[in-house]
């Protein structure tokens, strides 16, 4: 086995920040606002590194598809340990209709490409909630999926992976090269020192463009409307029970 | 009891701690100036930016104190500065108080408005502005917490250190001098805060270094940050900090050690600094209190006075930091010395440190705390803890103690019922001995909590008279008419 783990990280809007809408509905305002390492992708990293740690895979490769500013992300997972990264260039309009179809098409070409083991995702981002990147990625490869991972354990040739589902926990056994998705609990992913910052800027970013992969990442969506959540509206004291059936009955609830 | 009515006398003291009132302006004159401003609130800070709701006027009259709520006649929550000043010219022209409030996270019942007036809410300006990594500095405005920053620079490698427990405002931790558990190597915000904005009681805007400077040093006037840190909202609202930042620890080892007393706690904790080790946070906690925390969180420490240490540096440094104070603790008689580096196993053996102020509770259910915040010079530190748990034996109060042993401060976290008058009386008196015994050691009555609405007087015997007397004429120069946060800090003038 070539002992090297693939790790997708998306640049994301930070958790903290408060999400405007665009005033003409097509979007949310990204421009000026802060953006990091989705954290579901920080667990991804961590979870390569600690695999790193123990000895038991010998290299870890950070990717991200995104415009320029995808570098910061991956000098991010370099300061966090990873050992080299690898920045898909995708810019503009595409980059606005990138979705997990084309992603997972880049990341089964790399994966090829790179011989890996292993590749490790978040479960999914917190801008699009989409959870698909993973599964459509292990489709796409023909390889087994543990996804929802709180648990992961190498052995021999074969993962064990602990997955958080609805009724509790299923432990399943796959073959690599396999594809993981990271739940919450599977870690707490470290801080980069300001030592390891300065470390990861020597690191190799090796740049490429999704035509060199021979991906075309044409987009089959056409995002209509965003809308932001309804206001709360503010509600209204009764001083007695019948008041409040009164009001009840008048909006024809009861 | 300044400012009641003879209706609230009346009321016992259980509904005056469990309960808030609405605070009606009995003074008529204060109704009619409120009506004509309102509208002038309004259209500074928008429809949305002005509360008269009994709900909203409540939160915003208390802290995590004992002190009951005293709600102000109306709170108004400008977005920034500009509306800031605006407001308080409003105020200045109408003689109207005027009270910041941060998080409320307070210890001190410093954001209670005595004489009602107006709740400056500060929490829309929450913009973390101009963060400088190479110079390690950050500007933010009141709205921002201190995890919230944290947060926020987490892929920087930098840190902002000072933790004193809740996640508070940092500009309000600026007001109330804040500390925390590590300040032995890290220091409080006095050492912390480079820079203020400050807008003064007639709308003046000042920045107490220069508006946007931020040199690591200098001795450029008098130190106006320095005046203002630690003012209570005493001399002026606070809306902008600049603070200086620390890489955030390559590695971080955790270690529990018991002893047979507490001298001999307090010596190693005195030899561990005298050698030099760049120790992080070296807290105590007393037998009484590992017990507590024993029940509480199922754990099996030894029930002995016992030191929690956490070192920082690189694998090499806190590897040699560790062995260094291992040695001086085994020296010293202590025992059971258990360290860990990995994340999970830290947080196993701090649980009790953390999980203190609950466990304290936890020993009377339904019984509420007060923390007592005194602060000696370190070779003082045994006598009065063992003085002080005399005085909780004789007296037979439930007094934990939790410390800060690294810089000579301790809480002792008292347990009391609050339906109780006299065991709130007793509690008080209690922690008006244990003050002057920390006088007495040359030591302050508060070293982290600030002196908000319960140790004014305590501040006049700490001083003396004279120093009163600046402090006064400083208040008075500043804020002529005593609209910042009346009643808080300094006693009101006899008149």
């Amino acid at each position: 086995m070539s002992g090297r783990v693939l790790v997708g990280v998306k640049r994301v809007i930070d958790y903290a920040v408060k999400i405007r809408v665009k005033p003409d509905n097509s979007g949310v305002v990204t421009d000026g606002v802060k953006h990091s390492m989705n954290p579901f992708c920080e667990i991804a990293v961590e979870e390569a590194v600690k695999l790193k740690e123990k000895k038991l895979i010998k290299e870890v490769v950070a990717v991200s598809c995104g415009p320029q500013q995808s570098q910061e992300t991956i000098r991010t997972a370099l300061a966090m340990g990873a050992d080299r990264g690898i920045h898909v260039e995708v810019s503009g309009k595409d980059y606005e209709a990138l979705g997990p179809l084309q992603v997972s098409k880049i990341l089964a070409a790399l994966a090829k490409k790179e011989e890996a083991q292993l590749v490790i995702l978040g479960k999914q981002a917190i801008d699009d909630d989409c959870n698909q990147t993973g599964q459509m990625t292990a489709a796409l490869l023909d390889w087994p999926q543990g996804t929802f991972a709180s648990e992961v354990s190498l052995e021999g040739d074969k993962v064990k992976v602990v997955r958080e589902i609805d009724g509790g926990l299923e432990t399943i056994k796959i073959n690599t090269p396999a594809v993981l998705t990271a739940d919450l609990r599977l870690n707490t992913p470290r801080y980069a020192t300001l030592p390891n910052i300065m470390k990861a800027k020597k690191k190799k970013v090796v740049n490429m463009k999704p035509a060199d992969l021979g991906v075309d990442v044409a987009t089959r969506l056409e995002v209509l409307r965003v809308d932001e959540p309804p206001q709360r509206q503010a509600g209204v004291k009764v001083e007695t029970v019948e008041d409040l059936v009164g009001k009840l009955k008048e909006t024809g609830r009861i | 009891m300044l400012g009641l009515s003879r209706s609230r006398t009346a009321v016992s003291r259980r509904c005056r701690l469990l309960h808030c009132r609405y605070v009606h302006s009995e003074n008529n004159e204060r109704a009619t100036v409120l009506d004509n401003v309102l509208s002038t609130f309004r259209s500074i800070c928008g429809e949305d930016g002005m509360s008269l709701g009994e709900a909203i006027r409540e939160q915003h009259g208390k802290d995590e104190s004992v002190h009951r709520c005293r709600p102000p006649d109306v709170v108004v929550f400008p977005r920034c500065v500009e509306e800031v000043s605006a407001l308080a010219k409003v105020c200045h022209k109408h003689r109207l108080p005027i009270i910041s409030f941060g998080t409320g996270t307070g210890l001190e019942g410093g954001v209670g408005a005595v004489n009602g007036g107006v709740c400056f809410s500060l929490r829309n300006m929450d913009q973390i502005l101009d963060l400088h990594q190479e110079d390690f500095d950050v500007t933010v405005e009141p709205g921002v917490t201190r995890k919230l920053l944290n947060s926020y620079l987490r892929d920087t490698g930098l840190w902002f250190p000072v933790d004193p427990g809740a996640d508070a405002s940092l500009c309000g931790m600026a007001a109330t001098s804040a500390s925390g558990t590590n300040a032995v190597r890290y220091g409080t915000m006095r050492e912390n805060v480079m820079n203020l904005e400050v807008v003064l009681a007639d709308g003046t805007i000042i920045h107490t270094a220069g508006k946007g400077r931020r040199p690591r040093k200098t001795s450029a006037g008098y130190n106006l940050t320095n005046l203002f840190v630690g003012s209570e909202g005493t001399l002026g609202v606070i809306t902008k900090t600049t603070l200086r930042l620390y890489g955030i620890p390559e590695a971080m080892v955790s270690a529990v050690c018991s002893f047979p007393s507490v001298q001999a706690a307090v010596d190693s904790t005195v030899q561990i600094l005298q050698a030099g080790i760049p120790i992080a946070r070296i807290e105590f906690l007393d037998d009484v209190m590992i017990d507590a925390c024993n029940r509480f969180s199922g754990l099996s420490y030894p029930v002995t006075p016992t030191l929690f240490l956490e070192f920082h540096g690189s694998e090499q440094s806190v590897e040699e930091q560790v062995s260094s104070a291992a040695d001086i603790t085994q020296s010293n008689g202590g025992a059971d010395f258990q360290w860990a580096q990995d994340v999970e196993t830290r947080n196993r053996l701090w649980k009790a440190r953390h999980d203190a102020w609950y466990a304290a509770q936890a020993l009377r259910p339904g019984c509420k705390a007060y923390s007592t915040d005194v602060c000696v010079p370190l070779s003082r530190l045994p006598q009065i803890i063992v003085e002080t748990k005399q005085d909780l034996t004789e007296n037979k109060l439930t007094g934990p103690i939790a410390g800060h042993v690294g810089d000579g401060n301790f809480h002792c976290l008292m347990v009391v019922d609050p339906n109780d008058p006299e065991e709130l009386h007793s509690v008080h008196l209690f922690s008006e001995r244990l003050a002057r015994r920390a006088l007495a050691m040359d030591g302050t009555c508060t070293g982290e909590h600030g002196v908000g609405l319960g140790k004014r007087a305590l501040l006049c015997e700490e001083v003396g008279p004279m120093t009163i007397q600046l402090m006064q004429g400083l208040k008075d120069t500043i804020d002529p008419n005593n609209l910042m946060n009346p009643d808080k800090i300094l006693l009101p003038r006899k008149l």
